[in-house]
């Protein structure tokens, strides 16, 4: 935790961009998806990317370390749905734990592989132009050291709302089903070997606080040290509230129990859109500021068309407004995206944390 | 790049949308009408399954302005954690409610996890607390932490409810402690709820409960500056229930104190506040002096306040009086004033009726019945009470003694009519309604619950022939004979009334009479009825619990077709109560005597120095004022003479008997009030106090003078079940040093009665009142009660002078949380009547106490008390339990009394048959 809190004192550090697109990139077919293991699986697996971490896992180590390479402090697990009740959707619930251990894993090795990379190519194009063995206790800023944020996403169930609209006090899951299979979650990220918690993508924020609730829960139990919790919501329309109806402040003041490293925003809104809620934040927000929007909203065919100049533009903004302390990409970014943004925010300072009063 | 920015610790809540209560904020107003056990419409509109409409009455507070939203699903007859989780999520598809925050209100915890489980915004728990110890409250915050939710705390520990500044104020600094130091809660999102308890309720105690609020709210404020204190206003008044206009006066002013003082949100119905520049100066001081307790010596400021409340509530209460009923006809108004007990009418509508009718008679069989079975049906649905039909039998009583004249008359009339047209004439007999005679046996004087039994089963119908208290057998079985009675009722409240009941059941079978005997009285029980009346007479012997029952029982007894049905189903059960019991009994293991007295109580009686008496020999008390009295009153058994169960003063707002039984404490102290008046009522009290030492195991000799007439020794029983390591078999005669301790110890006793009912009970039974003639009783009873506990007190502090610095409230009294106790002969610890006499002896006889024993040990006057005192820090209230036959034969031997005649007083704790 240290590490990471000074690190977010001296500089913004960059999060990875979307993993989905840059799979899509890679045109894979069922078979790609089932590998070996699950070639007689009953039901279709193909678009489970979670799976990919462990039927094609290099794949996705391939896509972390352009993510590194192009300049992510922060790369996010491939976890996105691997929930037993998201993966209910592929008949797969019986390998959550199994899929977040795989992902943390493939995270691990993609940073070790980078390191050891940058090691051997000390005078590398992009590689930092000085050594230092990553086990060093101490880094100099020109060699940073990279996180594996373990990535806890929305669910496709969602606690707040119903979806039968002539039974609004319906609800098709449980709180304790959420929190149970975020717990589930929770312990194979961390056996896994995450460095944080990242609970993104917020629509539902008793969604959010059943992740909450099941990380607190998970460390209680097992008397591990606690691991920094990251919350990122989704404003989805230009009224500034969440799916679920919370403005800004009520999401934030709602969530703010997990005393989380950071809190900001992704997805759903390109950054153009996303400006004046992350203006908010900054204000509010007693811990570090995080944003990482889409590229632009989509186009008539759901393509992100922004380019990596453009959305590296409006960050770049931000960092000067002294808005954020963790910026990066959401759907549609791309290595390119990253590499833009990281190179536009790295002259400006991070955001100042707020001066906590003690008295009212 | 922009300069920081500055975040104060302020508590922020959300719905959909933020709440931040900043110092600077208004008082915050939960709305409390989404609350079940505040809200009867809407514990209707949950009970009833109409959420729609629950959810407007959400919509209203919203509209209203309250600005969190306290919801609350207690309700014994409810899944509360499925109607809270049901509601809750309502609410989130509605965004004009649910935008602001929840307080999720229960005092079960399950019920405030199932909540917390379904809000996303940040809401707060109300309540948690210490009172079942650190443990739970740890474990329950750690959940509400979890969550994310602010928290309630109440200032309840261990120990009780927190209701002085010091006591609040502790309280609140442990668990500030514990929240801030050993869990990571944030002081913002705590909230102390400091009790706000009513005042002006008439006991001094009660007097300094809001300047308490008032100054803990100002101390941890002082101390915390981040919590917030909250508090249930509404309760401040409670002892003005029905005066609206003057507890929002009250309210007012208390929050015009204790905002100032620090307090910050509270529960209140925001729309009916008043402005405090608003209210009237004159209601205003006054208000004001009742809540700081300032000018209040001797309750000066309460009595002003009462008197002016009168005025208050007078002026409302005649605009609102609905006497839209007296436009109905004479038939409608006879039901009306019937179901709802106005006397006021009464006689002129009777009157009305009677020239209406054809004959007398015809009024009471038409409107009079028929507003009475609908008496009847609401009781035994449970939307009437007992006090309420008491009322109605009033009303009912006088409109009949308005037509009994002409019905007389009439008789003698067609009587005359009859024998002139014809000398040959058979005039039968028409036949009445069914005779139920009532009786307390001989040798006991109680008949509160008799005479309760008498009206109830005379609103139903039944032609009541009361006998009254100590009656002989050949009077209650000549009688009933004679009168024709259809069923005998006993009733008794001491124990050796049962063996009295046993040979009355015996008498009946010797004298072959086949009518069925009800049994009922406090000290009567199924079991005992199965085992030792039902076997002695084989025509129907049934156990009534209560008197709502005996309704139900007589009907049964007295239906030609149900009664064979319900004695075969009663005697089956009686049956096998019976061998249930004997199997039951031969497992049970008890300790010999001898082993019982050697694993006596064990004092070091080395260290123990008896307290030396102020005061030694008899001392009478014969003018210690009622009104000091009354102020000792535990209300809550007066309460179960009137079959209303439960906690006072909870009961008073308890949802379904609540307004019944506020109204019948409204009309129990306004009549209170007369008999201190008026000293209708003078009490009598006796203390003696003399050296004394045990002189056996069980054995307690006192050093009496002669002129207290040396008396024989006192003898105790002593318990003889098996019990754990570490626990004795206690005796009373443990807590006396042994003669051989060197040490002169002393024992006390008591006796207190109540003097002067007779005339007054003759003048409501005059008057055809029995509901204020049951009160009488009932408060003449609990003032006995409450005199023996200002005596004790007395004797704690001043007269034996042991605890001389004792400060408990009435509660704490109530609670027995004094030192030393006041154990009375015929009661668990010594449950030998007999003993009676030597108690009785000491203190000086029937010539000091005012009271006469009779041959059962019943006391006359019935509200009497009696017990020794015992001092000895050691000794607490148990119960003997059951004994054996060696305990009882040394005990007759020590008594010098047949072993036969000792089983016949002991009977209820002997372990074997006798």
């Amino acid at each position: 935790m240290s590490n990471i809190k000074s690190a977010l004192e001296s500089r913004i550090l960059i999060i990875d961009g979307a993993m989905g697109t840059m799979i899509q990139r890679y045109k894979l077919e069922e078979g790609d998806y089932r590998g070996e293991r699950f070639k007689d699986w009953a039901s279709d697996v193909k678009g489970n990317n979670d799976l990919l971490s462990i039927t094609r896992p290099d794949i996705i180590r391939a896509i972390h370390l352009e993510y590194l390479d192009a300049g992510a402090d922060i790369i996010e697990t491939n976890t996105f749905s691997s929930t037993a009740i998201a993966q209910a959707d592929y008949n797969m619930q019986s390998l959550a734990y199994e899929l977040n251990v795989a992902s943390a894993k493939v995270a691990r090795q993609a940073i070790e592989e980078f390191s050891s990379t940058k090691t051997n190519t000390v005078n590398g194009q992009r590689s930092s132009s000085k050594f230092q063995p990553p086990t060093a206790n101490r880094q100099p800023s020109t060699v940073n050291q990279k996180f594996v944020a373990g990535a806890i996403g929305p669910m496709n169930k969602t606690l707040s709302l119903s979806p039968d609209v002539n039974n609004p006090g319906f609800r098709s899951v449980s709180f304790d089903e959420v929190s149970d299979a975020y717990y589930e979650q929770v312990s194979g990220l961390v056996d896994g070997g995450v460095d944080l918690l990242l609970i993104e993508t917020i629509f539902d924020t008793l969604n959010a606080k059943a992740a909450i609730y099941a990380i607190k829960k998970y460390f209680r139990d097992t008397k591990k040290e606690s691991l920094p919790i990251m919350i990122s919501g989704t404003i989805t329309d230009a009224s500034g509230r969440t799916l679920s109806g919370q403005t800004l402040e009520a999401f934030y003041t709602s969530v703010a129990h997990a005393k989380p490293l950071s809190v900001g925003l992704n997805c759903a809104l390109g950054a153009a859109e996303m400006r004046p809620h992350i203006a908010e934040l900054s204000k509010i927000a007693s811990c570090f500021t995080s944003a990482y929007p889409n590229a632009g909203l989509p186009n008539s065919m759901g393509l992100y068309e922004e380019e990596p100049e453009e959305t590296a533009h409006f960050l770049e903004e931000w960092a000067k407004q002294g808005f954020v302390n963790i910026v990066g990409g959401c759907c549609g970014t791309t290595p390119d995206h990253i590499r833009h943004i990281a190179e536009r925010v790295k002259k400006f300072p991070p955001r100042k944390l707020p001066v906590m009063e003690m008295v009212a | 790049m922009s300069e920081a920015n500055v975040i104060y610790p302020y508590l922020r809540l959300s719905g959909l949308e933020p709440l931040v209560i900043r110092p600077e904020s208004n008082f915050v107003n939960v709305g409390e009408r989404t609350n079940i056990t505040g809200s009867k419409k809407f514990a209707r509109l949950i009970r009833e399954n109409k959420y729609e409409e629950a959810l407007a009455v959400a919509r209203q507070q919203v509209e209203n302005g309250a600005q969190i939203l306290d919801v609350n699903m207690d309700d014994a007859l409810l899944d509360g954690e499925k109607a809270m989780t049901h509601f809750l999520n309502l609410i989130q598809s509605e965004p004009d409610i649910a935008k602001i925050p929840i307080m999720i209100d229960s005092s079960k915890f399950s019920i405030i996890q199932a909540g917390l489980k379904c809000v996303q915004g940040k809401c707060i728990v109300n309540s948690i607390s210490l009172k079942e110890g650190e443990d739970k409250f740890i474990e329950q915050a750690i959940i509400c932490r979890s969550f994310g939710a602010a928290v309630v705390v109440m200032a309840f520990d261990e120990k009780g409810q927190a209701d002085t500044r010091k006591r609040k104020v502790e309280i609140s600094n442990r668990a500030y402690d514990i929240l801030t130091k050993q869990l990571d809660f944030d002081p913002q999102d705590i909230i102390f709820d400091l009790n706000i308890f009513a005042i002006a309720t008439g006991l001094e105690e009660h007097n300094n409960y809001a300047v308490d609020f008032i100054e803990a709210t100002r101390e941890v404020k002082a101390m915390h500056p981040l919590v917030k204190i909250s508090g249930g206003v509404s309760n401040l008044s409670f002892s003005f229930r029905g005066n609206e206009p003057l507890r929002e006066a009250m309210h007012s002013v208390f929050l015009y104190y204790a905002i100032a003082a620090g307090m910050s949100m509270g529960i209140v119905n925001a729309g009916q506040l008043v402005i405090y520049d608003d209210i009237e100066p004159g209601l205003r001081q006054l208000c004001e002096d009742v809540i700081l307790n300032l000018n209040n010596e001797n309750n000066e400021a309460t009595e002003k306040l009462l008197a002016a409340a009168e005025s208050v509530k007078g002026k409302v209460k005649e605009e609102k009086k609905d006497e839209s009923w007296r436009l109905t006809s004479v038939e409608e108004r006879l039901k009306h004033a019937l179901i709802h007990g106005i006397t006021e009418y009464i006689e002129a509508d009777t009157e009305e009726a009677r020239l209406h009718y054809d004959k007398p008679l015809e009024v009471i069989e038409g409107p009079l019945m028929a507003g009475m079975n609908v008496v009847g049906d609401l009781f035994g649905s449970g939307k009437m009470f007992l006090p309420q039909v008491v009322k109605s039998a009033r009303v009912m009583k006088k409109s009949v003694a308005v037509l009994t004249p002409f019905i007389e008359q009439e008789k003698i009339d067609n009587y005359n009519r009859r024998v002139a047209a014809s000398s040959t004439g058979t005039a039968t007999e028409e036949k009445g309604n069914a005779k139920i005679l009532l009786a307390t046996v001989k040798g006991d004087v109680h008949d509160i619950g008799k005479n309760i039994v008498g009206v109830v089963l005379g609103c139903n119908g039944y032609d009541i022939v009361d006998l009254g208290v100590m009656v002989p057998v050949d009077k209650i079985l000549e009688t009933a004979l004679r009168e024709n009675a259809d069923i005998i009722g006993l009733s008794g409240l001491i124990t050796p009334s049962l063996d009295e009941m046993v040979y009355v059941a015996r008498e009946m079978k010797r004298r072959n009479m086949n009518l069925p005997l009800m049994i009922g009285g406090a000290t009567t029980s199924r079991l005992h009825t199965a085992i030792r009346i039902a076997p002695e007479y084989e025509h129907g012997v049934v156990h009534v619990l209560d008197a709502s029952r005996s309704v139900t029982v007589a009907g049964s007894l007295l239906n030609d077709i149900l009664k064979k049905p319900f004695l075969e189903n009663i005697g089956t059960e009686y049956s096998k109560l019976k061998s249930d019991f004997a199997n039951k009994k031969s497992g049970k293991q008890l300790l010999t005597y001898a082993e019982s007295k050697a694993n006596k109580i064990k004092i070091d009686w080395k260290k123990f120095e008896p307290v030396q008496p102020a005061f030694l020999g008899v001392k009478i008390f014969d003018s210690v004022p009622l009104q000091e009295i009354a102020e000792f009153i535990d209300w809550q058994p007066f309460f179960i003479a009137w079959e209303m169960h439960g906690k006072f003063p909870q009961l008073l707002s308890d949802e379904v008997i609540g307004e019944a039984a506020t109204r019948l404490f409204a009309d129990a102290k306004a009549l209170l009030k007369k008999i201190i008046d008026e000293k209708w009522l003078t009490p009598r009290g006796v203390i003696g106090i003399w050296p004394a030492n045990a002189t056996a195991d069980d054995t307690v000799s006192v050093a009496a003078t002669e002129a207290d007439g040396l008396p024989e020794p006192l003898e105790f029983l002593r318990q003889q079940s098996k019990k754990a390591t570490g626990q004795s078999n206690i005796s009373l005669a443990d807590f006396i040093a042994p003669a051989d301790s060197g040490k002169t110890d002393y024992i006390g006793a008591f006796s207190v009665t109540i003097e002067g009912i007779e005339k007054h009970i003759t003048r409501f039974m005059e008057d055809l009142d029995d509901y204020n003639k049951i009160i009488l009783q009932a408060l003449a009873d609990r003032l006995a009660e409450a005199f023996a506990e200002w005596l004790h007190r007395k004797v704690r502090m001043e007269y034996w002078g042991y605890e001389k610095t004792e400060q408990l409230t009435n509660e704490q009294l109530i609670r027995e949380e004094y030192t030393g106790i006041r154990p009375a002969p015929g009661y668990p610890a010594c449950p030998d009547h007999t003993e009676k006499y030597k108690l009785f002896h000491l203190l000086g006889g029937e010539k000091t106490t005012g009271i006469t024993l009779t041959e059962s040990l019943a006391m006359y006057p019935a509200s009497s008390v009696s017990g020794w005192y015992f001092a000895n820090p050691e000794s607490k209230y148990f119960g003997i339990g059951k004994i054996s036959r060696d305990q009882v034969e040394d005990y007759a031997s020590r008594k010098n009394m047949e072993i036969a005649e000792v089983e016949r007083w002991l009977r209820p704790v002997l372990d074997y048959e006798a």
